[in-house]
């Protein structure tokens, strides 16, 4: 487990999540176990594991979807400690029935212009079906949607469930440059994949889960590279991790 | 059945009989008067169902499908008993008059608009909750939301509690008493009618009624193809 570094001044607007012993039992199954976790690094960090390991009951937790029933945790700015916004991409976008343009204009908490509105979905390729029936679109373009009225809250924190799962290579290739772009800009996310290529080209750090624990957090060079534990070699070689 | 019972039943739809029309007249106000209260109770009772998490919520749906099948006969005797000169109710004086007609179609058609209400707004409250948590999402605005996004289906419960209402025998002949130019409506006249061997006036309203009933279930099916074609269901 990497110990992170302490915040430096030019840190000091990142958003850090610190967790200590946060567990969840829900029907007498525990499903996340002790877990701690310090990231207070700027840009993506991965959670990878395989399925079952808990990584959506985590960043549901962490986004505060799911109460933990155990431990704590914090999210904030360094050096503030305060709260700070934040917003989610789910695995299987949710889209009100309602047309592209007014689903994004729903969740527009700072009231923007149209055409700001409008400047977001050519983000996404979408501008062109602004007023089309937002549960007609395409999955990859129900995705992106989503991710764009994530992006219209201005969060400093933004979390993604495997946003890009089944996804055509256009649709993943615009939501990666879009996560690129935003955490450019000073949003930090957290993103589960199943895709190692995904991990290493987004990736600032490593969250490797496993049975509801974490086996390892290191930064992702040293992650794909040298993985210290048993589990996360077994994971990135392609076996099956049970 | 004599060819000209069929004749004279259209003329007298045709000629707009005033006693042909002045039943239509009063068995549209009665079911749209019901409709409109059981609108307005059972949509919050519904949503606040599907909304709200609370001890005893189980227990509340089953009742409320359970009384979705109340039996209109039962429910006329027990506005009777409600209404009549011993009743609790009797000093209002509101038996056999369209009031009471009125009160015994909310009793039967409430539960159904409730119970409808309930399945669409608890299938869409599971689908967003998460996103309204996320996006921080008040309960005032989900709400005023959900009613928005359900509008379709919503629509549909509406026009099903109408054709359940503009149909209910039973329950209005015991409350109403089917009395001539006062309660007698559609399906108690029919009834009536029938037994009267009077199949011209019976088969005129039986026309009107059928034409009623295909008339929401056209809507009903418009309505759906609408939601299915915008993609709202």
């Amino acid at each position: 487990m990497v110990t992170p570094k302490a915040p430096t001044s030019n840190q000091a607007e990142i958003p850090c999540i610190g967790t200590m012993n946060l567990g969840l039992t829900i029907r007498g199954s525990t499903l996340l176990n002790d877990i701690s976790i310090q990231v207070t690094t700027p840009g993506v960090t991965m959670i990878l594991g395989p399925n079952g390991a808990g990584k959506s009951l985590l960043i549901k937790c962490l986004h505060g979807l799911i109460a933990p029933t155990r431990g704590r945790f914090e999210i904030g700015l360094h050096q503030r400690g305060k709260t700070i916004p934040q917003a989610m991409v789910f695995q299987k976008p949710v889209l009100l029935r309602r047309s592209v343009i007014d689903n994004l204009q729903f969740a527009d908490r700072h009231s923007h212009q149209r055409e700001a509105l409008e400047r977001a979905l050519e983000a996404v390729s979408l501008l062109e079906k602004k007023d089309q029936p937002a549960t007609q679109l395409s999955g990859g373009e129900q995705q992106r949607l989503s991710l764009a009225r994530a992006l219209i809250t201005k969060p400093k924190l933004l979390f993604l469930d495997e946003p890009t799962a089944s996804l055509d290579p256009a649709s993943v290739l615009i939501i990666e440059q879009l996560i690129k772009q935003a955490s450019q800009q000073g949003v930090k996310s957290v993103f589960i994949s199943h895709d190692i290529g995904q991990a290493k080209r987004l990736g600032s750090d490593v969250i490797f889960l496993n049975r509801g624990q974490v086996i390892e957090h290191t930064d992702a060079a040293t992650f794909f590279t040298n993985p210290h534990s048993r589990e996360a070699k077994a994971y990135l070689d392609g076996e099956i991790v049970l | 059945m004599p060819d000209s019972a069929f004749l004279e039943a259209f003329g007298l739809i045709a000629t707009a009989n005033a006693d042909l029309y002045e039943i239509l007249w009063l068995s549209v106000q009665v079911s749209i008067t019901a409709l409109l209260i059981s609108v307005f109770l059972g949509f919050p009772i519904g949503t606040t169902l599907a909304i709200l998490d609370f001890r005893g919520k189980n227990l509340c749906t089953t009742l409320l499908n359970a009384l979705m099948g109340l039996p209109p006969v039962v429910v006329g005797l027990l506005v009777y008993l409600a209404l009549s000169r011993s009743g609790p109710f009797g000093v209002l004086g509101l038996l056999y008059t369209p009031t009471a007609m009125v009160i015994a179609q909310v009793v039967l058609i409430t539960p159904i608009i409730a119970a409808l209400t309930y399945q669409v707004m608890d299938d869409l409250h599971r689908e967003y909750r998460e996103l309204f948590l996320s996006l921080n999402i008040q309960l005032p605005k989900a709400i005023s939301t959900y009613l928005w996004d359900a509008r379709y289906s919503l629509i549909t419960t509406v026009l099903a509690g109408f054709g359940r209402a503009i149909s209910e025998v039973g329950a209005v002949m015991i409350v109403g008493g089917n009395i001539d130019h006062l309660t007698r409506v559609m399906t108690t006249a029919i009834a009536l009618e029938t037994s009267k061997g009077e199949l011209a006036i019976a088969l005129a309203l039986g026309v009107v009624l059928l034409t009623l009933a295909l008339i929401v279930n056209g809507l009903v099916t418009a309505v759906r193809t609408r939601a299915r074609k915008y993609g709202y269901t």
